[in-house]
């Protein structure tokens, strides 16, 4: 076990070495921040010196290794519209995008178990078409243009909830919805296909013929098996979530690091944006990391050897 | 051997063959219409792709066209609507109906030539990984996962905040970023093809790498790639709207649908109807593709139908 997980920390490395010059390159490729950063007046020699300042002047590979040392000291450079180090800025408002990805995970189980576990159990009838119907059109539906409709029904026309904003628990109904529905329809799904497969093994027919409820049958000795395939898919939709918590984020006016991003991006604060893509990775390798140890919980025969 | 026996044996022998649409068109369309999703994801396909070919002259209006004495005009069924416009118009007094018809043409064209350019990449490296194995492969499937760890939607945005938004850029962003299930799936199934007989056979009797690959390799791993880019095709039509709604993707004059509903969304408090219909044509075109995605996975791999 202990070498397994040391194991795959090895194989981190590699991964975040490619990823460092993915951002590289990008940022490289960003052509002029010194145009960016100079004001109108700046003369040739202003910018000569800046540009000495910076370290452009040096070769490619001797820029890289600068960018990969500050990397390792978490130093990102300045945000040059917050004039402050890039890194605690994304890293602020890491709660609020935690907050609103953990709602939206909320509200795709509540929506998923059920809805899977049913579709599965009574196979072929009206229920499971309506749940599977349901979840086809959630994963054909752009979730931005769900987040506009739900603003349109409950903000708008009912004036139930608040439009945008962060604050009370009525702030996070819609952007939780927005987000959760998309995750719901692939997790009901997966649930149902993973369920139907463990309901056809043998030792469920035994457990059925030895006079067990059908409810311990379902739920004590289908659903736990069920589970593994979904926890690798919830863990994969890490990268999703927080990928739809930059669109979400900017509908609702969500003061997370997603509405962050976009604003870097429109604004070319590439700072923040290097940061940010480092932190959103970092994120998504854990949890595929966590997932991958959760197995051995769910399933004891898996041992990592 | 019993007739159930036998029809058995022939479904077996089926299964491992190769489907080829050309002669079996008629065995492909009993198919399809015997599917009822098939048939409707048909239909929905075909309608979207007539309307963008005969955008010109299925459109009442010129979408460009502005109007401003015409602004935000409700749709032809509420009160204040008339037939001039059935969907309404927008904050311009532009057609909304006419604005949807020629939106088709870029999600379309963006969806189709991005899904060319993500498979092209992906198969080529997921040949080449699953084939040669070794250190390729190693370096190849860590750029996977530094590509699957950094979400789609942050990687186009940085690109194309970089490159500048423009219809090429955004075609390759979209395929650049979206190679990598290809690579994958292509990769598993060749680790697979590569140990059956008549590859050893081809390789003792001296054929290249090239040609086994192209040859013996290739012909056996296309039907996954088939099911698959037709099931990207739509995601990428969402992801372009998603780009274009944020205002990095396809930029104003060109209508597109994920650019009419970020205009929309403005006027939402007094005119829905200007956000409303670009969604639910985005959602049926998906929904259609995905219909007619299902259908194809479901003949040609039978073994994914078994699991439903």
């Amino acid at each position: 076990m202990r070498q397994y997980l040391l194991k795959s920390l090895l194989q981190v490395i590699p991964v975040l070495f490619l990823i460092s010059v993915i951002v590289f390159v990008l940022v490289y490729c960003t052509g002029d921040p010194v145009s960016l950063m100079l004001s109108d007046t700046a003369t040739d020699e202003d910018r000569r010196i800046l540009i000495a300042a910076l370290g452009l002047d040096q070769p490619l590979h001797v820029q890289y290794f600068t960018f990969i040392g500050h990397l390792l000291q978490g130093d990102f450079g300045n945000s040059f519209r917050y004039d402050m180090p890039a890194l605690p800025i994304v890293l602020e408002r890491l709660p609020a995008t935690f907050e609103l990805a953990f709602a939206a995970m909320l509200v795709a189980t509540v929506i998923s178990f059920p809805l899977g576990i049913l579709s599965a159990t009574k196979r072929n009838s009206f229920l499971d078409i309506l749940f599977s119907g349901s979840s086809v059109l959630g994963k054909a539906m752009p979730h931005f243009w769900l987040g506009i409709m739900l603003i349109l029904l409950f903000a708008v026309e009912l004036k139930a909830l608040p439009v945008s904003g962060r604050g009370s628990w009525e702030h996070l109904i819609l952007p939780a919805f927005t987000l959760g529905t998309g995750i719901a329809a692939e997790m009901t799904r997966l649930i149902r296909s993973s369920m139907l497969e463990i309901l056809n093994q043998d030792y469920i027919r035994t457990a059925r013929s030895k006079g067990l409820l059908e409810s311990i049958v379902v739920y004590k000795h289908a659903l736990r098996n069920s589970m593994i395939p979904v926890v690798t898919i919830m863990a994969l939709q890490t990268s999703t979530l927080i990928g739809g918590t930059l669109i979400t984020e900017t509908i609702f006016s969500w003061p997370g690091m997603g509405q962050l991003i976009i604003q870097a991006v429109n604004t070319r604060d590439m700072a923040i944006v290097q940061a940010a893509v480092f932190v959103v990775a970092f994120l998504v390798i854990i949890s595929n990391l966590l997932a991958d140890l959760l197995y051995s919980v769910l399933d004891p025969r898996i041992t990592y050897n | 051997m019993s007739a159930s026996m036998e029809t058995q044996t022939q479904q077996l022998q089926g299964m491992g063959k190769p489907v080829r649409p050309t002669g079996q068109l008629g065995r492909l369309a009993r198919l399809l219409f015997k599917s009822k999703t098939g048939t409707i994801g048909l239909m929905i396909v075909v309608s979207v792709v007539l309307m963008s070919v005969f955008a010109g002259a299925i459109a009442p209006h010129d979408p460009a066209k502005t109007q401003v004495s015409e602004r935000l005009k409700p749709p032809m069924w509420v009160e204040g609507g008339s037939a001039a416009n059935p969907l309404g118009t927008d904050n311009l007094g532009r057609d909304v109906l006419s604005r949807i018809i020629y939106g088709s043409q870029v999600s379309l064209l963006v969806g189709i030539c991005a899904v060319i350019v993500a498979g092209a990449i992906g198969v080529i490296l997921g040949l080449v990984s699953g084939y040669y194995g070794g250190w390729i492969d190693s370096v190849i499937m860590r750029t996977v996962d530094a590509f699957l760890a950094i979400p789609n939607i942050l990687f186009m945005l940085v690109i194309l905040a970089v490159l500048g938004p423009s219809l090429m850029t955004l075609i390759l962003v979209l395929g650049f970023t979206n190679w990598v299930k290809y690579a994958r799936i292509i990769r598993s199934e060749v680790l697979g093809v590569k140990e059956r007989d008549y590859v050893k056979a081809a390789r003792t009797v001296g054929a290249s790498n090239r040609r086994i690959i192209l040859t013996h390799i290739l012909p056996n791993v296309i039907s996954s790639f088939i099911v698959v880019s037709t099931l990207s095709v739509a995601t990428t039509i969402i992801a372009e709207a998603s780009l274009s709604f944020l205002g990095l993707g396809i930029q104003p004059p060109t209508v597109s649908w994920g650019g009419m509903l970020s205009d929309g969304r403005q006027y939402l408090a007094t005119s829905w109807w200007v956000a409303t219909f670009p969604g639910i044509a985005i959602t049926v075109t998906v929904l259609g593709i995905m219909f007619l995605g299902d259908w194809l996975r479901d003949v040609l791999d039978p073994r994914m139908k078994a699991r439903k």
